[in-house]
C-alpha cells in the first residue's frame, strides 16, 4: 500500500521534473531538474529492490555526470540571452522527429496493453550478491566487452584532451 | 512496528543531536588546537576555559544581518547551504555506533539502518554533497564564489575516484558492503588497518580532500579567492556552510574508524567477561574515542601542513593516488590468491 | 652580489622517492606541532595579568606637581619645540596673586594639550623640560571611539593634588637621569 503511494509520488516527481528540464529557460535550472529526475528514478529502483542499481545510478549520474554538465554551463555562463535562435529547417526536423517518436511510443504502449501479467520474480535479484554473481557468470562476456568500451572511450578522451605537439 | 518506529525516531534524533553538538564543539576544539600549536591559549573568555564559546558564536551568527545579493539567483542561493547541511547529516544513518543493546529480551541495534550497500550509500551522499557548494557558489553571482565552487567540486569528484578504489580493496577483503558486517569482521584488535595500510593512507588523504580541509582547502583559499564559494554568504547561511564542514569532519572520522580501526571493537573486549550490554556501552565510548582522535588528527594536519597548489592537487589525485590505489587492488587480489582466500 | 652573506643557493634537484611520498616530511611536521602542543604558552591574559613593564617604560604623560601641590609647568614651550611629532600645544597665562598654591612659577600653562594620536612616546619632552614637570609614566593610553577624545588636556594630564594619588615617577628620576640633567660638565648643561 505504502509502496504504491510511493510509486505514484515518485512517478509524478519524475515526470514533473522531466518536463521542467525541457521547459525551463535557465540551463542551470534544467540541469537541477534533471538531477531531481535521476533521484526519482533511483527511488523507483529502490522500490524494485534494486538497491545497488539505485546507489550506482545516484553516484554515476547525479554525482558525476551532472556535475560535469553543471561545470560546463557554469563556466560558459549560459543564460537566456545567449541561446541561439534556431533556423526554420531545424524546427521542422525536430517536429518530424518528435512525431515519429510519438508514433513509436503509441505502438509500444498498445502492445504493452496486451502483455501478460508480470511474473513473480525472485525479490532478491537486485541485491548486490546476486547481481555480482550473474554479472560474472552468465553475463561475463558482455560485462567485459563494456569495460573494454569504457577503456577505449577513456583513451579517446585523453587523446582529445592532449595538446598537439607541432613538429617544427 | 510502532515501537520500532518510535525507537528509530529516538535514535535518529539522538544521532542528529550528537552530530550537531560534536560539530559545535569541533569549532571550539579547532580554535583551541590551533592556539596550542601556535603557543597561544585560544578562546578562554566565554565560560570556564571558553567552553561557552560555540554558543556565543552561534548567537553571533544568528544575530548577523542576512544579506542576499540582489543579482543572485535567490532560490538557489538559499538551497545551496541547505543541501550542504542535509547531505553532511545524512551519512550518519548507516554508521553502526555500537553493538546491539538488549533490554527485556528485545535487541535494539545502535544503527539507524543496516542497508546492505552501506558504503555505496555513503558514496552516493558524498557525491551529492558537491551540489551544495556548486549551487551556492554559482548562485552568488560572484567570480570568486564561482571559482571556489569549481575548484571544490572538481577536487571532490577527482578524489572520490581514488577513495572508491581504496575502498574496493577493502571490500574485496571483507566481501561485503554493509558497514555493520565490516565492523563485525574486525573483532578485538584485528583491525583492517593491519591488512590495508596503503588503502588507509589513500583513504585518509581523500577524506581530507572530500572535507575540503587543509592541505586541500583550495576552495576557500583566502589569499586567492577571498572566501571561496561562501564569499557572498552571511549570517546563518554562512554558518550552515561552516557547520556542514565540521559535521563532514565528524562523519569522516566515524567512517575511518569504522572501516579501518574496528569501529566499536577494542582489544581484549571478549577477555574482560562483561555482559553484552556493558560491552555495547563500552564499545560506543571506544568508538567515540577513536572518532575524537581522528577529529584531532584532522586539526593537527590542518595546523601543520601548508596548502597545495591547484596543479599539485590534481597531480596528486590523478597521477599519485589513483595508480597507487589500483596497485593496492592488484596487491590485495594477489595476496588473497596466494593465501587461498580466492581461487 | 652578496649583501648579507646569508643567501642560500636554491637547488632544484629531483626529489628522491621518499621525498616524493611527502610522508616522512609530513610526519616530521606533525612531530614539531605536537611538541608545541605541550609547550608553555606565550599568551598573557591582559586585564588579569600584566606584562611587567621596564622601569623606564614610556607610556602616558603626567604633568607633575611639586611637594606643596603646585603645578611645576611654567609653559616655556620647550617640550612643544622638542616634540618631533608636534603633538604638544599650550597657552601660557600669568599667575594672579593668591594663586601661589596652585602654580609654582609666575607663568603657567592655562591650556596644555597633547594629541595622543600624534605622540610617538619618544620622551624628548621629558628630556627637554627644565622644570621636571612632564614625565612619561607606565600608564597606557586607553583606546577610544572618537578622535577628539585623544587630545588630552590638563584634566587628564595633571596629577591629582592628594599626596596618596600622586603618580610615582621616581624610577624615571634615577640618579643617572638626574646626573644627566644637572652635571655641569656636560655640554648641554653649561
Amino acid at each position: 500500500m505504502l509502496t504504491q503511494y510511493l510509486f505514484y509520488f515518485l512517478s509524478f516527481l519524475a515526470i514533473f521534473s522531466a518536463l521542467l528540464v525541457v521547459f525551463s529557460k535557465n540551463p542551470v535550472q534544467s540541469v537541477l531538474s534533471l538531477i531531481v529526475t535521476f533521484f526519482a528514478i533511483a527511488g523507483h529502483y529502490v522500490l524494485l529492490n534494486a538497491q545497488f542499481l539505485a546507489a550506482v545510478h545516484v553516484i554515476v549520474y547525479a554525482g558525476a555526470i551532472m556535475v560535469l554538465f553543471l561545470f560546463v554551463i557554469m563556466l560558459l555562463n549560459l543564460n537566456e540571452d545567449s541561446e541561439p535562435q534556431k533556423p526554420g529547417w531545424i524546427k521542422f526536423a525536430a517536429t518530424i522527429t518528435g512525431g515519429l517518436l510519438m508514433v513509436v511510443m503509441i505502438a509500444a504502449l498498445r502492445s504493452a496493453a496486451e502483455m501478460p501479467a508480470p511474473q513473480k520474480v525472485d525479490a532478491s535479484i537486485g541485491m548486490i550478491k546476486n547481481l555480482g554473481h550473474v554479472l560474472f557468470t552468465d553475463f561475463a562476456l558482455p560485462f567485459e566487452i563494456s569495460s573494454l568500451l569504457f577503456l577505449v572511450a577513456m583513451v579517446g578522451a585523453v587523446m582529445l584532451g592532449k595538446k598537439e605537439i607541432h613538429n617544427p | 512496528m510502532l515501537a520500532v518506529l518510535i525507537y528509530k525516531l529516538i535514535l535518529v534524533f539522538a544521532i542528529l543531536g550528537i552530530s550537531l553538538v560534536v560539530a559545535m564543539y569541533s569549532t571550539y576544539a579547532e580554535r583551541k588546537v590551533a592556539a596550542f600549536m601556535q603557543d597561544r591559549l585560544g578562546p578562554n573568555r566565554a565560560g570556564p576555559f571558553g567552553l561557552l564559546q560555540p554558543l556565543a558564536d552561534g548567537v553571533k551568527m544568528f544575530m548577523k544581518e542576512e544579506i542576499i545579493p540582489s543579482v543572485s539567483n535567490q532560490t538557489l542561493f538559499i538551497i545551496g547551504p541547505c543541501i550542504a547541511m542535509t547531505t553532511s547529516l545524512m551519512t550518519s544513518a548507516v554508521i553502526p555506533w555500537s553493538s546491539d543493546l538488549s533490554i527485556n529480551g528485545t535487541s535494539y541495534p545502535l544503527q539507524v539502518t543496516d542497508v546492505n550497500i552501506g558504503i555505496l550509500y555513503l558514496f552516493g551522499v558524498v557525491s551529492i554533497g558537491v551540489y551544495g557548494i556548486m549551487i551556492g557558489g554559482w548562485a552568488s553571482n560572484n567570480k570568486f564564489s564561482l571559482l571556489g565552487a569549481l575548484r571544490a567540486s572538481s577536487q571532490m569528484i577527482s578524489y572520490e575516484i581514488a577513495m572508491g578504489l581504496a575502498i574496493i580493496a577493502l571490500v574485496m577483503m571483507t566481501g561485503t558492503l554493509s558497514l555493520r558486517e565490516i565492523v563485525e569482521q574486525q573483532p578485538g584488535g584485528h583491525w583492517n588497518i593491519l591488512y590495508q595500510p596503503i588503502g588507509f593512507i589513500i583513504f585518509i588523504v581523500c577524506a581530507f580532500a572530500e572535507c575540503n580541509r587543509t592541505p586541500f582547502d583550495l576552495a576557500e583559499c583566502e589569499t586567492e579567492l577571498v572566501g571561496g564559494y561562501h564569499t557572498e554568504y552571511s549570517s546563518m547561511k554562512l554558518g550552515f556552510y561552516l557547520f556542514a564542514e565540521y559535521v563532514n569532519m565528524f562523519i569522516s572520522s566515524a567512517i575511518i574508524s569504522t572501516l579501518y580501526f574496528g569501529g566499536y571493537n577494542f582489544p581484549f573486549m571478549h577477555e574482560l567477561g562483561l555482559s553484552p550490554n556493558m560491552l555495547a556501552l563500552l564499545g560506543g565510548l571506544v568508538f567515540f574515542a577513536k572518532i575524537f582522535f581522528f577529529i584531532f588528527f584532522f586539526m593537527w594536519i590542518r595546523w601543520t601542513i601548508p596548502r597545495f597548489r591547484y596543479d599539485q592537487l590534481m597531480n596528486l589525485g590523478w597521477k599519485g593516488l589513483l595508480p597507487i590505489a589500483l596497485g593496492n587492488i592488484a596487491l590485495t587480489g594477489l595476496v588473497m590468491w596466494l593465501t587461498g582466500k580466492i581461487n | 652580489m652578496q649583501l648579507s652573506g646569508k643567501s642560500i643557493v636554491v637547488s632544484k634537484k629531483e626529489m628522491s622517492f621518499l621525498e616524493k611520498l611527502y610522508l616522512p616530511a609530513i610526519l616530521g611536521g606533525l612531530r614539531i606541532t605536537l611538541k608545541h602542543l605541550f609547550r608553555k604558552k606565550a599568551t598573557i591574559n591582559y586585564p588579569e595579568e600584566k606584562r611587567p613593564f621596564s622601569p623606564i617604560y614610556r607610556g602616558m604623560h603626567v604633568l607633575k606637581r611639586d611637594e606643596h601641590g603646585a603645578e611645576r609647568c611654567t609653559a616655556c614651550g620647550l617640550c612643544a619645540v622638542s616634540c618631533p611629532a608636534e603633538a604638544i600645544s599650550m597657552e601660557a597665562a600669568e599667575r594672579k596673586p593668591g594663586e601661589e598654591k596652585s602654580f609654582r612659577e609666575e607663568k603657567y600653562a592655562a591650556v596644555y594639550e597633547i594629541n595622543m594620536l600624534r605622540c610617538i612616546f619618544c620622551g624628548l619632552c621629558e628630556e627637554a623640560c627644565p622644570k621636571e614637570a612632564i614625565f612619561l609614566t607606565d600608564r597606557i593610553t586607553p583606546s577610544d571611539f572618537q578622535r577628539n577624545s585623544f587630545v588630552y588636556g590638563k584634566d587628564k594630564l595633571v596629577e591629582p593634588v592628594d599626596a596618596d594619588k600622586r603618580v610615582d615617577v621616581t624610577k624615571r628620576q634615577s640618579t643617572a637621569v638626574l646626573d644627566f640633567k644637572t652635571n655641569t660638565k656636560l655640554a648641554h648643561n653649561k
